[in-house]
């Protein structure tokens, strides 16, 4: 097993300058933060996938965040959605026009994922292009990237590797688990896989099952990578990615992170540039230009094979046929759980979490559920303007009480 | 012509101070009236749900005062959220649908503060919160009060009182009991009445405790029941 720091597509501020930081909307960023790497080899590190396969070596992308108590029993596992990654906060310090982490919102000093207090830590999921192993990784058997030779992966088989990870730190239990969206699946997951590990299980806009609208809206994403004649039965060349492909699959996407309302409020019928119609099929529109732009930065940043093989392991997240009910899936849990949904959010709709609330209530476990409102759509997990914030801190609160069992 | 535009733009203003929806705040005083009574059956280390726990006011003394293992279902979602910041365990939804949901005696005491008059079918919360529940705590407002009954025989008016703050178009209220009906239906329905606690007002516009006579006297009511 080799541990090192480094940050493979990322550079550290060369300048030697600080970076100036700016604040989030209460409490304080945690600063520079560096991209970590471990890597899983040796006989009790292979992965044996639950489609088939196995995997080793195996490499974990991740970042933490505060500080591990002596007693390491102060750990927040925070998991990312489809597109995500490892840094969930702070900076790398590469320019001053940087974004901060994408749960900045939620990760810092004094925020409710709170840095002063808490030890959280973000990897990236298997199967991703952000430095865990996935599609895009070097396959040491043939010294060519995987593509469509790697295995199909699961939600359960990403807990896995992750379980490795707290491990490799040295911690037994976690106060929490917390993602939204398929994050929000891999919370589920490990409050089933690993009961008495975790004390406090926070799945946010999220399903115990992925339903019949979202695999159809995933297998026309797909579908539009797949028929792009680039795409070249996965063998497309680094620099020639299916380009088109993957970014039609990433409008989809976009659009059923928001919600009709919330496009209303963003573009109503606002012609781009402040033309009017132009009697042609160019983006005349400003919701065509944002979902155009929105597309086009995704293929910069996110491999088309690996978007098929994430949004198959969402599409078999399915806890009730995995357990023959909802009640056997959920009926050894030990943990509390917060569930969060969004009235807006017609992805994953509310009745979805309110389903996992009538188990968990029926098994006589501990469960808070709030649908908030918002008219921010799926999105609204990643977006400031809501309680989400609060309930997790009031949440978290309890445990530290010693309220769960 | 003038005459008629002023006439219709008194009648928009009039209406436009009516109170659309139910306004949860008119209830504060009354839904905390019978808490010491409350509290004063609840065992230390108990679980305890409250259904229809607002923002969880009941159930944040109960845990400070006998450490329950707390629990609440609400409907309105600003109060889930309050309570939920403030480290209660309250799930947002429907009582009903939410109590089916539960198992036998999974409850050592379920309670139903000035609820049962707002919902649809008391008769059904009741046998399924007895079913749930060891036992139940039950408090209402009372119909039969003087306050009430005078604003009835005396002004021919619906009455408003704290324990009733509503106008007739505008009440949550869709129920009115009394302490003698609540009794008639625990009789018919086989429940056992455990306890009985009573407020009435004071001048001074608080509550107080109340023994004598209390389907004349009382402003709200508590029994603690069991099957």
């Amino acid at each position: 097993m080799t541990h090192k720091q480094a940050s493979p597509t990322l550079h550290p501020d060369r300048t030697g300058n600080t970076v100036p930081i700016p604040a989030g909307d209460t409490g304080g960023s945690v600063g520079k933060v560096e991209l970590q790497i471990v890597t899983f080899d040796g006989s009790d590190h292979v992965l044996h996938l639950e489609g088939g396969g196995s995997l080793s070596p195996l490499t974990v992308a991740y970042e933490t965040y505060g500080k591990l108590s002596a007693s390491r029993d102060n750990a927040i596992l925070v998991c990312h959605a489809l597109s995500g990654d490892a840094h969930a906060a702070g900076y790398y310090g590469h320019s001053t026009d940087e974004k901060p982490g994408w749960w900045d919102i939620l990760i810092g000093p004094g925020k409710p994922l709170d840095t002063d207090r808490y030890f959280v830590i973000c990897p990236n999921f298997l199967g991703s292009c952000y430095g865990t192993t996935g599609p895009t990784s070097i396959d040491t058997g043939t010294g060519q990237p995987y593509g469509l030779s790697f295995p199909f992966f699961t939600i359960r088989d990403m807990v896995e590797v992750q379980r490795w990870l707290i491990d490799h730190l040295g911690i037994k239990t976690l106060t929490a688990v917390i993602g939204g969206s398929m994050g929000g699946m891999q919370a589920l997951q490990w409050a089933i896989s690993y009961p008495e590990r975790v004390r406090g299980v926070i799945p946010i806009a999220t399903t115990s099952r992925m339903s019949a609208q979202g695999i159809a809206l995933n297998e026309v994403g797909r579908q539009a990578i797949l028929s792009d004649p680039k795409w070249l039965e996965g063998r497309y060349p680094k620099g020639d990615p299916p380009g088109r492909g993957l970014a039609i699959a990433r409008m989809i996407g976009h659009i059923t992170y928001l919600s009709e309302e919330s496009m209303h409020q963003k573009f109503a019928r606002r012609y781009a540039n402040g033309n009017g119609r132009s009697f042609s099929f160019s983006k005349d529109f400003q919701v065509e230009s944002y979902l155009h732009h929105q597309g086009d930065k995704f293929v910069r940043r996110f491999d088309a094979n690996t978007y098929l093989y994430i949004s198959r392991a969402m599409d078999y997240f399915d806890l009730e046929t995995d357990h023959g009910s909802l009640e056997a899936a959920f009926s050894q849990c030990l943990s509390s759980f917060l569930v969060l949904s969004f009235t807006s959010d017609w992805l994953f709709p509310a009745h979805q979490s309110a389903e996992i609330v009538r188990v968990l209530r029926k098994l006589d476990k501990e469960v808070s559920y709030c649908n908030i409102e918002s008219d921010q759509g799926h999105d609204a997990f990643l977006l400031p303007g809501h309680r989400m914030g609060d309930l997790v801190s009031g949440f978290l609160e309890r445990l530290k009480e010693g309220g769960a069992p | 012509m003038s005459l008629v535009h002023s006439l219709s733009h008194l009648v928009e203003t009039d209406r436009s101070s009516l109170s659309h929806g139910v306004d949860w705040a008119l209830t504060t005083l009354r839904d905390r009236a019978l808490d010491d009574q409350i509290s004063s059956i609840v065992v230390k280390g108990e679980r305890v749900l409250d259904l229809g726990c607002g923002k969880g006011d009941l159930l944040a003394r109960l845990k400070k005062e006998h450490r329950i293992h707390e629990s609440g279902i609400e409907i309105e979602g600003i109060a889930v959220s309050e309570a939920i910041a403030r480290g209660l365990s309250v799930t947002h939804g429907d009582l009903e649908d939410s109590l089916t949901s539960m198992g036998d005696r999974s409850w050592d005491l379920i309670i139903l503060n000035q609820v049962i008059t707002v919902i649809r079918d008391p008769v059904a919360i009741l046998q399924e919160s007895l079913r749930a529940g060891r036992r139940v705590a039950v408090t209402f407002p009372n119909f039969a009060g003087f306050r009430t009954r005078s604003q009835l025989a005396l002004r021919g008016r619906l009455p408003v009182t704290t324990s009733l703050p509503y106008q007739w178009y505008d009440t949550s209220n869709i129920r009115l009991v009394t302490v003698k009906d609540f009794r008639a239906l625990c009789d018919q329905m086989e429940i056992k009445i455990l306890k009985e606690a009573f407020v009435g007002r004071t001048k001074g516009g608080g509550f107080r405790p109340i023994s004598a006579w209390p389907n004349l006297r009382a402003s709200s009511a508590m029994f603690m029941i069991s099957k």
